[in-house]
């Protein structure tokens, strides 16, 4: 009875648990064979630790070479497609037009379509219009595909913003451009920050697109492909588990500021005549 | 209250506003003395709100002016407006602290110190050493100050509150009402308020403009909307009416002739809006009064007869219901006070009124629905 009692007030607790294993065993085999001295090639298996990868990560030239070359083409991605989403997401959310009911539904139509399809046929756009592939050819493929994120982001951000808080600076004789800078692009920042990271991540992450469109350039997914052929170095393992570290420290950073932020908040309601301002 | 001159007036001149077909606002003019407390009464999608946004500049009207003093605004941006809005649901900026918030006006102004004027402001609506706080951690009651305090420090010619206190708890409305009352007296600043809460409307402001369908239905002092109100919707939007249908039948002396269901009565004729032809005859529930017999009817007051169907026990009073024999419902409040003893349902009384706190209305049509009790206005019926 006990454990029954037990078991019933825990269990989605354990499933909890269960899944985050699920989700994290991944990382955790990718980092542990980050310190890993393999013995062949083509040796999966963790044999000997080392700290050598983590010394050396651009001991294979070329692989740094495609992770730098990645970066760059996920910046540019990421800045273009970033400000022509967000300005799109305002004409969809603010502006009523002729078409903007079709429009809102082409957005969806990049996320929807394979990416193999869409692959294929931004290859047979650019060979056709005699434009040579590689890095801008992938340049142009990212920013297409990550406007659509970009647009959905600002755009729900936008949407579930209270278009009276512009009203009221207004009221309170803020001219457009103030309000804009001082109310409306602060409150939806938050949207547009997590807009760019997704373009950013998705846009360093993409392999099927980007091997269509790439001529003889190599990102780091397609390193990473063709070295699977020869026996992945482990060095790869390294730059996965700096992302993966990187990306945690940024989360963990934004969190401590949130929590910090309230914690400030709090302490001015236990003692509010004392903390007002001059 | 300090009345300066005429000349800063809020006026509003043949004001309209339409939404494709749909007119909000109809036509309407009124004028809103300098120093005043103005309430813009009506059931919601009667055009109140919209009439305020055009006064702020959120709106641009389809025709008409609105006019400061001797001022056209009616083509002015917002921000070049001498009039702050506080808003329905506060809008206060998440963003910002309450400080900044208070300050947002006088900052987009280009003053630069501005911290003895945000904490004077804050003083006021009672929340000084809140400067600190977001929105979000203040109470409704809090964060109302805190838009009324944004508004007020840029000392706006005029300012409008959109349903200030709707969010409000009833208690805390009450007490915000006195609030609001003593604020403006101490500013001396035209208010507008617009409210669909007729007791609200009441208590607060000077004047009241009882707005239905785009168009103003009667306006002034609320006693004297109360007592005499020019048409049936404002008899029953302001309190409740017993409103009969009616036919009035000409002058004879002093009075209005009236017949109502082959019963004569009359009305003092300063009470009539009509001397002939289709009218409703009204009396207010709690000046309507039951007696037990055609007998204990004082001298001079009218009566019919009727059956008590019902009666409510409400504190201070007790409702009740009465039939008349031709069927419609009257309601009588009868106070509390432990002089008479209370009626039970299916006693036979006589309801009786002095005429002369009757009122007479004209009759739109063979409307039959606004015969007999009315309470609170049909708002379904309503666009």
């Amino acid at each position: 009875m006990e454990l029954r009692r037990w078991l019933a007030d825990r269990w989605v607790m354990g499933v909890a648990l269960l899944v985050l294993g699920y989700l994290t065993l991944p990382i955790v085999v990718v980092a542990g064979l980050s310190f890993n001295r393999p013995s062949s090639r083509l040796s999966y298996d963790f044999d000997e630790f080392t700290l050598d990868n983590w010394a050396h990560p651009c001991a294979t030239a070329d692989m740094c070479d495609a992770v730098v070359r990645s970066m760059e083409i996920g910046l540019i991605a990421t800045v273009v497609s970033t400000v022509l989403g967000t300005l799109m997401a305002f004409a969809l959310v603010r502006h009523g037009f002729r078409g903007r009911t079709a429009m809102n539904g082409l957005i969806f139509l990049p996320m929807a379509t394979p990416e193999l399809v869409m692959g294929t046929s931004l290859l047979a756009l650019f060979v056709a219009a005699g434009v040579p592939q590689g890095f801008w050819t992938i340049v142009i493929a990212h920013v297409m595909f990550c406007v659509s994120f970009v647009v959905v982001t600002v755009k729900a951000r936008l949407a579930g913003m209270d278009r009276r808080l512009e009203e009221a600076a207004m009221d309170l004789y803020a001219s457009e451009w103030q309000t804009f800078r001082r109310i409306t692009l602060p409150l939806v920042l938050p949207g547009i920050v997590a807009a760019a990271l997704l373009a950013f991540s998705l846009s360093f992450d993409d392999f099927i697109i980007t091997n269509f469109n790439a001529g003889t350039t190599v990102t780091f997914p397609m390193y990473v492909w063709g070295a699977a052929q020869r026996g992945i170095p482990p060095q790869v393992n390294v730059i996965g588990t700096a992302m993966f570290g990187i990306a945690l420290l940024l989360v963990g950073a934004s969190s401590l500021r949130g929590r910090r932020a309230r914690r400030a908040a709090l302490a001015v309601v236990a003692t509010p005549a004392s903390t007002g301002r001059p | 209250m300090t009345r300066e001159s005429p000349a800063d007036d809020l006026r509003l001149a043949d004001l309209t506003k339409r939404f494709g077909v749909f007119t909000a606002v109809d036509d309407l003019s009124l004028t809103v003395p300098q120093g005043s407390f103005f309430a813009l009464l009506g059931a919601s999608g009667c055009g109140k709100t919209t009439t305020l946004r055009m006064i702020a500049g959120l709106e641009q009207p389809t025709g008409g002016q609105v006019l400061l003093g001797d001022r056209d605004i009616t083509g002015l941006r917002p921000h070049k407006r001498p009039v702050n809005t506080v808003f329905q649901s506060y809008a206060l900026f998440p963003h910002l602290d309450i400080h900044e918030n208070v300050a947002f006006g006088l900052r987009r102004r280009g003053i630069r110190k501005v911290g003895d004027q945000v904490e004077r402001m804050l003083a006021l609506v009672q929340l000084q050493g809140y400067g600190r706080r977001r929105p979000a951690q203040l109470s409704g009651g809090q964060q109302q100050r805190v838009a009324l305090a944004r508004a007020l420090i840029n000392h706006p010619q005029v300012l409008l509150l959109d349903e200030p206190l709707g969010a409000l708890d009833l208690k805390l409305r009450r007490q915000m009402q006195v609030e609001l009352k003593r604020i403006q007296a101490e500013v001396g600043i035209t208010f507008v308020h617009v409210t669909h809460d007729q007791e609200e409307a009441m208590t607060m402001a000077d004047t009241v403009a009882v707005m239905n369908a785009g168009r103003i239905e009667q306006l002034g002092a609320p006693a004297e909307i109360y007592e005499y109100p020019a048409t049936a919707f404002v008899a029953n939007f302001l309190g409740q009416s017993n409103l009969l249908t009616a036919e009035a039948g000409g002058r004879a002396g002093d009075d209005v002739r009236v017949t109502a269901h082959g019963t004569r009565f009359s009305v003092p004729a300063g009470r009539a809006r009509l001397v002939d032809g289709p009218a409703l005859l009204g009396v207010r529930p709690e000046k309507l009064h039951l007696a037990d017999g055609v007998d204990r009817v004082p001298a001079g007051h009218q009566h019919v007869g009727g059956v008590v169907t019902d009666a409510s026990y409400v504190g201070v009073s007790t409702q009740y219901l009465v039939r008349t024999a031709w069927g419609a419902e009257l309601s009588a409040f009868a106070a509390n006070s432990g002089v008479a003893a209370p009626l039970a349902p299916g006693t036979a009384v006589t309801a009786h009124w002095d005429p002369r706190h009757a009122f007479l209305l004209p009759r739109a049509g063979a409307d039959e629905r606004t015969e007999g009790r009315l309470g609170q206005p049909p708002v379904g019926a309503l666009p």
